[in-house]
């Protein structure tokens, strides 16, 4: 396919991913924050929701203080921040726009029906819970639409890199910005209900249930947030389905590979076949940052070879 | 295109000429449409009116409107009644349409070739070596199949049963094909019972044929399965989704000029799996900016060495650079006569008698008639730079005057006509508006495609000439009955269901 559609597919993919996930943030903020409310706890869930999203410093140059309202109009409305939701669905619409061919009508429904609603949209004070459910919910359509309808060559492939890549991305930024309440030898009634409110960002409280059928403990959140495969939104995860669809592309193009297609190997390989225990170890917030920094370089990769070639 | 109208007070046009016909008298290819508006109640005609923009809406058929402030994107207003022909009137505008087409591609290699028409003295050699759609690159180069404009769209008007008039040739890069087939994707949702009740000819056809007419193009090496893509400005160009709505239905790429390159002579697009050679370019960007080495060097949009791959026979652009010439408004009046010279054959459709202001004696009756003309621009399109005389104020056929005087070559002038009505939803109900159609021609070396019916454009103002979507006009779905109703008996036996 044209390098020019694949590199929107690709920003379509991630954008749109990018949208829920900053409503995923605010989520957990807004109930974080009420909870340290309820609890006496000196809480600061705006400003480290800010750094999760990598918008700190763009945020301080508008405002002086991180109060709800002024992060969730920065982090929702602001035309001038690229993170935002609305600025999120103007990237996707605009990227779904320019390839309007390789898109399915219910994917762009999906998408421009999302658009025009979001324009008129109120979701200030009590509205803000209503509304960052019903990002989620257009994010998951729009997936969806794409899952039951797109067919099934380089143009999904694009998405889903984008995708995976995102929410890859994501993750170990949530998990980041928490990373000190992972610590071992922490134990309280606050962080017992913030470890719920990280697991709940990524939906997968009810999975952590499931899988260890025990009582909340940090060290197997980071493992269930870094290192279970069955987990779609951890980090193995989300590599894995990297790895799976750039090794797609390459099936797909006689076996054309190149840098990108090594280094998404090495990463899962690193995942995969990853110890907790090491990881807690050697320093949580580390390994996270480096996950980070590959993954950016991984992005990079991918373009040099498919979108700049 | 068209007639435009100034903002004076509208003189009286003569009675225009209602295709549906008048109160005790429908025609017969209405009958079932005007026994339907007879027994829908207003609202819900306008519900199904709410829910068609809804429709369009949805599907993002949205045609950009840039530096005007307001919303970029805006809807075409879409009618949702019908304009219908008969299959024996659609019979005869196809062999007139085809006839004509032949005879302007046949012009247009003569014109780049021996100019036999022009040593004949049939068409002054200064009108086309002359003119500055003339592209002196295309001299004496043959494109594949002997093909010139490939997709052209006649603009045709009608003033009674069996007037037909065209109005003007589009002979580059027309556009609004994509209408047709997504209203009559409209009319499919919102009134299956209505079109059940009529056999009517399907344009779906239209995308397969415009791919085999490109691919016929293709250079003779490039095989049976010639890569196509179409060539569009970009997002912003206000025909965009159409370019990607064709390309979709064709399965082919739609590109911009960034994603091709020339490497000795051969065009190739850049794609995730590295470069990818191109045969045929259906290109929806004008002359001027296809190849910043040929033409306009601050061209953005085009592709440098593009013509030199084009006359190294590499690749086909379709349309062939240089079709202007066949589409101007001073050669207008020449067509009729191309037809007699190159096919040997009597038109079949007739020219609205034109008035070239470069000649005295025209000239001198344009000068005398303002207040019943209409003048235009020899190289204007989209209802610009016009003037109807009978709509003007004294002031504006003064000014009018005055440009002619100065620039006599600039301006060609006709006489008013009261373009044919068909029946609107308008705010106020059901009424007559002007109409105009834009059928869609396909060339190739050996045949002549039209699939039938076309575009139908309607001036939604109430008295107003003006149809084009630049200037607030609307579209209807044009109905192509396969089979002719009978005057009389069946007609009215069908009203009175």
């Amino acid at each position: 396919m044209l390098s020019r559609s694949a590199d929107s597919l690709f920003w379509l993919g991630r954008y749109t991913e990018r949208a829920a996930n900053v409503a995923r943030g605010l989520s957990v903020a807004l109930r974080m924050a009420g909870l340290s409310a309820q609890l006496g706890a000196e809480g600061d869930e705006w400003r480290s929701l800010l750094i999760a999203t990598g918008c700190e410093p763009a945020f301080f140059e508008k405002h002086e203080e991180a109060s709800q309202e002024n992060v969730v109009d920065f982090l929702v409305r602001d035309p001038d921040n690229p993170t935002g939701i609305i600025s999120c669905f103007a990237a996707a619409r605009h990227n779904a726009r320019s390839v309007r061919t390789a898109l399915t009508v219910d994917m762009w429904g999906a998408l421009n029906d999302s658009w025009n609603a979001l324009r008129h949209a109120e979701f200030q004070g009590e509205r803000l819970p209503g509304f960052l459910e019903w990002v989620r919910e257009r994010v998951l359509l729009f997936n969806g639409a794409a899952h039951d309808t797109m067919l099934r060559g380089e143009p999904w492939l694009f998405v889903q890199l984008g995708t995976a890549l995102e929410r890859a991305d994501n993750t170990a930024r949530l998990l980041d910005v928490k990373h000190h309440l992972l610590a071992p030898a922490q134990q309280a009634t606050v962080e017992y209900a913030q470890w719920q409110a990280i697991l709940q960002s990524v939906s997968a409280l009810r999975a952590y249930h499931w899988v260890y059928k025990d009582r909340l403990e940090p060290a197997k959140i980071a493992e269930l947030l870094i290192l279970r495969p069955e987990l779609p939104r951890s980090l193995t995860a989300c590599h894995g389905r990297v790895l799976e669809v750039l090794d797609r592309i390459a099936a797909g193009q006689a076996g054309r590979r190149g840098e990108c297609h090594r280094m998404a190997g090495e990463l899962h390989a690193r995942l995969r076949y990853g110890r907790i225990e090491e990881i807690l170890s050697a320093g949580l917030h580390e390994y996270l940052t480096d996950m980070i920094m590959r993954t950016a370089e991984l992005g990079n990769e991918i373009e040099a070879f498919y979108i700049k070639a | 295109m068209s007639q435009s109208q100034s903002q004076g007070a509208p003189r009286p046009l003569p009675v225009a000429f209602d295709e549906l016909g008048q109160r005790a008298e429908v025609r017969a290819a209405y009958a079932a449409v005007a026994a339907w508006l007879e027994r829908t109640p207003p609202a819900e005609l306008e519900a199904k009116r709410a829910e068609a923009e809804l429709l369009f809406r949805r599907v993002g058929i949205t045609f950009a409107v840039y530096g005007e402030g307001g919303d970029p994107e805006r809807l075409i207003p879409f009618d949702i009644i019908p304009r219908v022909l008969a299959r024996s009137e659609w019979d005869r505008l196809s062999a007139g349409l085809s006839q004509r087409v032949r005879a302007l591609n046949a012009f247009l290699a003569d014109a780049y070739g021996k100019q036999e028409i022009l040593k004949a003295g049939v068409i002054p050699a200064s009108l086309v070596t002359g003119n500055e759609q003339f592209r002196p690159e295309m001299q004496d180069f043959q494109p594949p199949g002997g093909v010139y404009t490939h997709i052209a769209g006649i603009d045709l008007v009608r003033t009674g049963p069996d007037q037909f008039y065209v109005l003007e040739d589009n002979a580059r890069t027309p556009s609004g094909v994509s209408y047709m087939l997504e209203n009559r994707e409209a009319m499919l949702r919102l009134f299956p019972r209505l079109l059940a009740r009529h056999r009517l000819a399907p344009v779906n056809r239209y995308p397969e044929d415009l791919l085999t007419t490109l691919k016929a193009a293709a250079p003779d090496r490039a095989g049976p399965n010639p890569t196509v893509v179409i060539l569009t400005p970009g997002a912003f160009n206000s025909a965009y989704y159409e370019h990607c709505f064709l390309a979709d239905e064709m399965g082919v790429e739609v590109v911009e000029g960034a994603d091709l390159f020339v490497d000795e002579n051969v065009v190739f697009m850049r794609t995730t799996a590295g470069p990818r050679r191109v045969d045929v370019i259906y290109r929806r960007i004008d002359d001027d900016y296809l190849d910043p080495r040929a033409f306009r060097p601050d061209s953005m949009l085009g592709v440098p060495g593009l013509m030199a791959a084009y006359r190294a026979g590499n690749v086909a652009l379709c349309n062939a650079p240089g079709c202007g010439i066949a589409d101007d408004k001073a050669i207008y009046p020449f067509v009729p006569q191309m037809i007699r010279f190159y096919l040997d054959e009597e038109p079949k459709l007739a020219n609205v008698p034109t008035y070239l202001c470069e000649r005295e004696a025209d000239r001198a009756y344009v000068l005398d008639n303002l207040d019943q003309l209409v003048v235009k621009l020899a190289q204007g399109s989209g209802g610009y730079g016009m003037m109807i005389g009978p709509h003007a104020t004294a002031a504006e056929r003064a000014d009018f005057a005055a440009r002619i005087k100065a620039r006599p070559a600039d301006y060609i002038a006709q006489p008013t006509l009261a373009l044919s009505t068909v029946p609107t939803l308008c705010a106020n109900g059901v009424a007559p508006r002007h109409v105009d159609l834009r059928p869609f021609v396909l060339s190739t070396k050996d045949e002549v495609r039209i699939v039938p019916g076309g575009l139908t454009r309607v001036a939604l103002r109430e008295g107003s000439l003006v149809v084009n979507s630049s200037q607030g006009g609307g579209t209807k779905d044009t109905w192509v009955l396969d089979n002719d109703p009978q005057e009389g008996g069946a007609a009215h036996g069908a009203v009175a269901c």
